[in-house]
């Protein structure tokens, strides 16, 4: 027996109270779905853990309908202070039943139930604090006075942060004074509905957040839904994609968090225990389920060698299993579908020329899993130096100048995060400034707060979540004439010019659109 | 007796130089009352792609320059247009058709939104960016950043002021810019583009595509190395085609204004063509 045999330690069970099945949260109430159920599965043990409705387009219509109302009737009409004493509300509810969820979230998505319990939940909590606050504050969010909420914002999510993104969505929607439509992941719904029962108790005025579950139809539909006034969507560069798209033409604000490729850079003068702890939290957090994890490892040459024994040797120690056991680290992949694609790049890796080297851990018989594998010997060009995995595999490169690193790290459609480890505070801003990515860790990684913008540059998506920037996302500049002299608009890129205090401006108005007119002129009272 | 006019060849503006358009076509610029006025470059394809291999090439030269140093260069900008007042007016009074007050304060407008712009270049990362109290050790600053190469389709009914109003925020954060001028009034944006390399705006930074936006828009909304795409004065084309081709790469879009306030000035569209960059660091006493 070595030192890294523990007895099991699974978090109970027994303080998750699961419904047989799920309905759609509309209106305030859950409702029978018109599309065929389907079953949310544990992906550790691949046993079902509840039916979950379906939405069909009448569910969705039904939902925005909800949202829109209560919009017009309720939720901008109430003042900020009373907007943000719901948030505050919901926030201390997560706090009281934050370990039922982190035990739900660990069971439906398979991540650690230390990660869990103390990153994903917490930051819920947190998320809804901080923007809580924000809710009668909005003269101060970067848009000038008396800014305006947008309306309906349709949100659709994914599986690897469940409750997290949610929260990441809703705060700052709700704070601004917009209703919501929400989309979980169709693998992970769980925790978002059980997010639900907690606006019931707080009491949050029906149709003022709507959650419908579904697959990727169910999203387009409502991305696509004409009384929608916000997209708002975290996921594959190549649904953003397709989203940007579908919304090109119509009045639709969007904010969208794609994929990533994220550089680690490792100086030979890092302070190396910690960076290879933040190598290994930078890309096997999450089982490497991260769009920001550090999934491209640069080290400097001449300390190539000693970084992978080191990390080879730290990351034998890692414990895969459970989830809900408290001493696992590594927990399963998400879906059938994620591993598949995460084991064809791998094999793609070695067909490239890249050497593997796989973590010795026993694979439990049910459920998905991905033991954590290191490729070294990666040439820029391979496909495992160039896609994202979203999986526990890190690629190793090598560079032996700060320009050749830099180069290396920019050398990506992506422009998510980047890490740069050094003891050189000068060299530390100075490879910063030069980085294409939104956000930089240095001597650290995956850090997340939600007074810090995150949000990426290039295919990585637009727009910020988190922080002032974040709100600024759910908002408009009060129209000209309205707002006082402070003015400016710092919202997302696809807002349109504001005025401000200089020369000329008298009105403006929209050009009419050719060819997609039709779909925005039955919005009512949007505005 | 007369004096017999010299009369001028207006070409494209790439790259700093002042080429025709490689395709060897023109097109007839028109005064209000119908009469020739210039044969103006009618840029191709292959025009708007050399525009964005010098626009990509002066990123890091103008992006990298001092917030201050940037904002003196656009100002000087201001200082030159000014002493080419009369230019100017006059070439508006004749391709406008309008009045000389109008022309003037057409050519007014456009110097002090130099200067207004300008202003901002040292002060637009302050108000747009913020420290943020994070919960833990570290220092977290957020700032913005140009984006990169920004595609224009100006105003088209305006000759100068429209032009200015587009292509001046662009540049404050560090972006350069490819310009497609108006199709109708194109003669006063290249010469605009005379005082640009006359001023200290260094070459490639700002490119003047003159001919149908039509024909041009759609090869620099597709075209890759473009991260950013103002479609202020497209409202006259298939812009929503546009905004697709752009999803290709993700771009950066700002949709169709029109009337008289269109591309007014505004934080917001400097705030367009920038992206948050946070930087999280810790904090150690070891």
């Amino acid at each position: 027996m070595s030192f890294l045999d523990y007895a099991p330690a699974p978090e109970s069970r027994a303080i998750l109270s699961l419904r047989d099945s799920y309905g759609l949260f509309i209106d305030g109430e859950f409702v029978d779905g018109r599309g065929e159920p389907f079953q949310t599965i544990s992906p550790a043990t691949e046993e079902r853990i509840a039916m979950i409705a379906n939405a069909n387009a009448a569910d969705v219509d039904a939902a925005v309908a909800a949202a829109r109302r209560a919009y017009d009737r309720t939720w901008s009409k109430m003042s900020g202070r009373d907007r943000g004493k719901y948030l505050f509300r919901i926030a201390r509810l997560v706090q009281e039943r934050a370990r039922e969820l982190a035990v739900a979230e660990s069971l439906d998505n398979g991540k650690p139930i230390k990660e869990s319990r103390d990153v994903d939940v917490p930051l819920v909590a947190a998320w809804f604090f901080y923007y809580a606050g924000w809710a009668d504050k909005l003269d101060h969010a970067g848009l000038g006075a008396n800014p305006r909420s947008l309306g309906v914002a349709a949100q659709v999510i994914p599986w690897n942060f469940p409750l997290l993104m949610l929260a990441w969505k809703i705060a700052p929607a709700l704070a601004a004074g917009n209703t919501v439509v929400l989309k979980p992941a169709e693998t992970t719904p769980l925790t978002a509905l059980i997010f639900a029962e907690i606006l019931q108790q707080a009491e949050l005025p029906a149709g003022v957040v709507n959650i419908i579950t579904g697959a990727g139809d169910t999203g387009a539909a409502l991305v696509g839904h004409e009384g929608v006034d916000k997209v708002a969507f975290t996921g594959s560069t190549g649904v953003g994609r397709a989203i940007a798209k579908q919304v090109a033409g119509t009045d639709k604000k969007v904010t969208l968090e794609l994929g990533g490729k994220a550089a680690n850079i490792v100086f030979d003068d890092a302070p190396i225990d910690q960076a290879i702890e933040g190598i290994v939290n930078g890309i096997f957090f999450n089982q490497g389920h991260v769009c920001c994890a550090g999934s491209r490892l640069l080290v400097q040459e001449n300390i190539h060698d000693e970084v992978v024994d080191r990390l080879k040797s730290r990351l034998s120690t890692l414990r895969l299993g459970d989830p809900l056991d408290k001493n696992t680290d590594i927990g399963a992949i998400n879906s059938r579908e994620q591993l598949e694609r995460i084991r064809a790049l791998s094999d793609i890796g070695v067909a490239e020329g890249a050497e593997r080297w796989t973590a010795p851990c026993d694979i439990p018989e049910n459920g998905f899993w991905y033991a954590p594998t290191i490729f070294t010997g990666v040439q820029t060009s391979s496909r495992i130096a160039r896609e994202e995995i979203f999986g526990p595999v890190l690629s190793v490169l090598t560079f032996r100048t700060p320009a050749e690193a830099i180069a290396k790290a920019n050398n990506t459609p992506y422009g998510l995060s980047a890490g740069i480890w050094t003891d050189k505070g000068s060299r530390i801003l100075a490879v910063a400034d030069q980085l294409r990515a939104g956000v930089i860790w240095a001597n650290t990684f995956n850090r997340f707060d939600p007074a810090s913008p995150f949000g990426g540059y290039k295919e990585s998506g637009y727009g910020r979540e988190g922080g002032r920037h974040g709100l600024g996302a759910y908002l408009s500049p009060a129209p000209i004439g309205q707002s006082s002299a402070s003015r400016g608009a710092l919202g997302a890129a696809s807002t349109a010019a504001i005025e401000a205090d200089a020369p000329a401006p008298a009105k403006r108005s929209r050009v009419a659109k050719p060819a997609r007119t039709a779909k925005t002129t039955t919005k009512g009272s949007k505005r | 007796m007369s004096r017999l006019a010299v009369p001028k060849t207006y070409k494209l503006y790439i790259g700093g130089a002042f080429p025709r358009s490689e395709s060897g076509r023109t097109y007839e610029v028109l005064a209000a009352d119908g009469s020739f006025l210039a044969n103006a470059a009618l840029a191709s394809r292959k025009d708007a792609r050399d525009a964005v291999v010098a626009a990509r090439a002066a990123v890091s030269g103008w992006s990298g320059a001092t917030a201050y140093n940037r904002g003196q260069v656009l100002y000087r900008i201001a200082e030159l247009l000014e002493g080419r007042r009369a230019q100017f007016v006059a070439e508006i009074e004749e391709t406008e058709g309008v009045t000389r007050a109008a022309a003037s304060a057409q050519v007014d407008e456009a110097i002090d939104r130099w200067v207004w712009y300008a202003g901002w270049a040292d002060k637009f990362a302050q108000v747009a960016g913020n420290a943020n109290p994070v919960a833990g050790p570290y220092f977290n600053i957020s700032v913005p950043e140009p984006t990169g190469v920004v595609a224009i389709v100006v105003p088209q009914d305006s000759s100068l002021l429209g032009f200015v109003s587009a292509v001046a925020p662009a540049l404050v954060a560090g972006n350069s810019v490819v310009a497609v001028a108006s199709e109708r009034f194109p003669l006063s944006a290249i010469s605009l583009a005379e005082v640009l390399a006359t001023s200290d705006v260094p070459k490639g930074v700002v490119n003047v595509l003159t001919g149908s936006p039509a024909e041009i828009a759609p090869w620099l909304a597709s075209h890759a190395d473009v991260n950013a795409l103002d479609l202020v004065g497209a409202g006259a084309l298939d812009w929503v085609s546009l905004e697709i081709d752009a999803a290709d790469t993700l771009k950066r879009v700002l949709r169709p204004e029109s009337g008289p306030d269109a591309a007014a000035p505004a934080l917001g569209r400097i705030a367009a063509f920038t992206e948050t960059k946070t930087v999280w660091h810790t904090k150690s006493l070891r």
